[in-house]
């Protein structure tokens, strides 16, 4: 308190003497990314305000859990900050269409990203963008490159040479051959399904046809992901249906496991961790050749309140966010969580350069189920994680699984009945 | 004719607990009564009577959900009955042997994962029986039964019994106080009595201590059934919101926050969250009226 009103006098000081009649502002950004609070603190804020001396910024973030409910709240009441961090798809979309976001389709920055980038955060029909598009998180593989050195192997391309690394690995018995459990569901939906999955239903063109209600789970690009990941179940280590995730991560940051099925966002927890060198591959093709399609999956944005008292500096601030130097800031920061911007960013780690690299040679896309498809209930997002992990133990068989979450689907999405 | 008076002292002493037990008891309850009669259609709420129920109990999507979470709490409530109290009572029955030495110290050792946290009941478990880093897998090596050894808490057929198990450890402590605290109270003549008549050991147990204890019973077979069909937190804990694998460890606690709250991607849904809510609410008052009614009215009582 004291230091504030030190800081006050200082600035008024400064005010009169250099006769600058310039209002300075103090914009408040709504975070759940309480882990990042010194990156903020130390690097994106100083970064901004060197440029923008008059616009100050405070970085107060909340507990994940705990965002959604404390930002509705605070929205409600008046007393949210000026910039609000944005969750992808419909949490933010009900905040736009309850009047707390504004429409940002206009601002000049926009054109710095591309329509899948933006899609996270726009009205259904795409009229609106609500959000600036911060980063985003690549699936694939991430292995262990001692283990493959020591035991021959070749980074698989196609799906053959991926279960042939498999066989290899479990073959010679000294590495579990990947890591991931069923115990906490989502990372079999995730980082199985929605990770490989792609390359089957060919990313965008797939995922649109679905949403428009002209192709259904039941059909074979849809359910043929279950069938490989019913393969999986042999290569993971004994008792995987109790492995809960930080055990996957521990036993693949061990050592004890040669390949992760991964998000990019292992990436700094992983380098903290592994004495070994690491790898990634990008989810096998079918056939030597095919295109490839990776899920490239919107995380984040940031958006603005539309109660804000200053929409002029959280314009400022929301057009340098969408600029290549924030990107680069973040994106190095950060490794793993890739800025969207269009403009190539030049990234530092080796293995989130490796990762994002993919961008240009395969098509991107986003998880299957996260946009308009997890409106209603049965919940396609939560259905999904039950039927990745039934096929993983083969308790279900793909067309029934498929036949499932069609039948939950249709029951309350209108394209899909 | 004096008047009576007016006893006010009755109502000011009444008041404190009536005022803080109304506002944080009454109130809510009924509140999340009257919530379930709403629903949301376009940022309006409005009432649509016993349409939540109607979807609860009918739809498909909602109802099998509901009876998968009812049955699994019944097997939990069987669990217990069958394991918990037995034990419980059978530690009582030793516990109050005369004979026994370090009583205390058994009955302190017996009673303190009661006061344990649930998370941290669930997560030492978890812990414990993991296959990975687990001590369980390798204490069954040591003795050459690592083959029956399986991921418990993995598997569908046997997740819920390994939780409910892990909830009778936990609790165990509690009907064996409450018995041990009955069979304290059994007059020494009594016995003595039974002794003259020839009544010693094992029969004296079931023939003069067990009658006794029955009422004592009777209440913590209550508390176990709303015990158990409020319970939350160890499989929260333990398996997550999903209540996994596949929804076999779904219980109406986990049910109702997963709709109520909402989870991942799925919105929160208050209205029918408080209509889980609503008949958690009637079964358990149901159980506790038969209890009440047709158990403790027929139960035999004997003066000590």
């Amino acid at each position: 308190m004291q230091l504030r009103t030190l800081g006050l006098a200082l600035a008024s000081t400064a005010l009169v003497t250099t006769g600058v009649a310039a209002q300075e502002v103090t914009l408040t950004i709504e975070s759940w990314r309480n882990d990042d609070l010194t990156l903020w603190q130390d690097e994106i804020i100083p970064a901004f305000e060197a440029q923008h001396p008059d616009i100050k910024v405070e970085f107060t973030p909340s507990a994940p859990a705990e965002y959604n409910a404390v930002l509705n709240s605070k929205l409600d009441a008046g007393s949210a900050g000026d910039l609000i961090t944005c969750r992808p798809f419909d949490a933010s979309l009900a905040l736009y269409d309850a009047g707390h976001l504004t429409d940002l389709s206009d601002l000049d920055a926009m054109s710095n990203f591309s329509d899948v980038a933006k899609s996270a955060w726009q009205t259904d029909d795409g009229a609106a963008t609500f959000c600036v598009p911060m980063a985003s998180v690549i699936h694939g593989f991430i292995y262990n490159k001692d283990a493959f050195a020591e035991l021959g192997l070749e980074v698989p391309t196609t799906e053959g040479e991926f279960f042939a690394v498999l066989d290899a690995i479990k073959d010679d018995g000294s590495y579990i051959p990947m890591a991931m459990g069923t115990n906490d569901q989502w990372e079999a939906a995730t980082m199985g399904y929605n990770n490989i999955g792609p390359n089957y239903w060919k990313g965008e063109e797939g995922r649109q046809a679905l949403i428009a209600g002209d192709q259904k789970l039941t059909d074979p690009q849809w359910t043929a992901p279950y069938a490989t990941l019913a393969r999986w179940g042999g290569y993971l280590g004994d008792g995987y249906e109790a492995q809960t995730y930080p055990d996957s991560q521990n036993i693949f940051t061990l050592g004890r496991a040669a390949i992760y099925p991964a998000g990019s966002w292992e990436i700094s927890g992983f380098n903290a961790q592994a004495d070994f060198e690491m790898g990634a591959f990008k989810p096998p093709v079918q056939n030597a050749g095919d295109t490839c399609y990776i899920s490239d999956h919107t995380d984040i944005g940031i958006g603005m309140n539309a109660a804000t008292d200053h929409p002029e500096a959280a314009k400022t601030f929301l057009a340098w966010v969408a600029s290549p130097e924030f990107a680069e800031i973040f994106g190095n920061a950060l490794p793993g969580f890739f800025p969207l911007s269009s403009t190539p960013v030049e990234l530092e780690d080796p293995l989130a350069k490796e990762i994002v690299g993919w961008r240009d040679e395969c098509e991107s896309t986003i998880r299957s189920t996260y946009q308009i498809l997890s409106r209603g209930t049965p919940n396609l997002e939560n259905e999904t994680w039950g039927a990745s992990v039934a096929a993983i133990k083969g308790a279900a068989t793909p067309d029934e699984l498929g036949q499932q979450l069609q039948d939950g689907l249709a029951s309350w999405y209108e394209p899909q009945q | 004719m004096k008047r009576a008076r007016i006893r006010w002292h009755i109502a000011v002493f009444l008041a404190p607990a009536v005022i803080v037990y109304s506002a944080v008891m009454i109130f809510p309850l009924f509140n999340t009564l009257r919530l379930a009669l709403y629903t949301r259609v376009d940022r309006e709420r409005v009432f649509v009577g016993l349409e939540n129920f109607q979807t609860l109990f009918f739809d498909p999507i909602w109802a099998e959900q509901f009876w998968n979470a009812l049955g699994n709490n019944f097997w939990f409530f069987i669990i217990h009955m069958l394991v918990q109290n037995p034990i419980g009572i059978a530690l009582a029955a030793i516990l109050s042997h005369p004979r026994l030495r370090f009583a205390a110290l058994y009955r302190s050792a017996i009673f303190i994962p009661t006061i344990l946290s649930f998370v941290i009941v669930g997560f030492a478990w978890k812990l414990i029986l993991s296959p990975i880093w687990g001590i369980a897998p390798s204490m069954l090596d040591a003795i050459g039964l690592k083959s029956l050894f399986a991921p418990w808490l993995g598997k569908e057929e046997y997740a819920l019994t390994t939780l409910a198990l892990v909830s009778v450890w936990q609790f165990v402590g509690i009907p064996m106080m409450l018995i041990y605290a009955a069979l304290l109270t059994i007059p020494e003549e009594i016995l003595e009595a039974g002794e003259v008549d020839g009544i010693t050991g094992m029969s004296a147990f079931w023939k003069i201590k067990l009658p006794l204890i029955l009422p004592s019973i009777g209440i913590i077979s209550i508390l176990t059934f709303v015990g158990n069909f409020n319970a939350f937190d160890l499989i929260y804990a333990a398996q997550g919101a999903l209540a996994g694998p596949d929804y076999s460890t779904d219980i109406l606690g986990t049910f109702m926050y997963r709709t109520f709250f909402g989870f991942q991607l799925q919105l929160g849904d208050p209205h029918m969250g408080s209509a889980i809510a609503g008949a958690m609410f009637a079964i358990i008052l149901l159980g506790v009226c038969i209890y009440l009614f047709a158990i403790q009215t027929r139960m035999r009582r004997y003066q000590l």
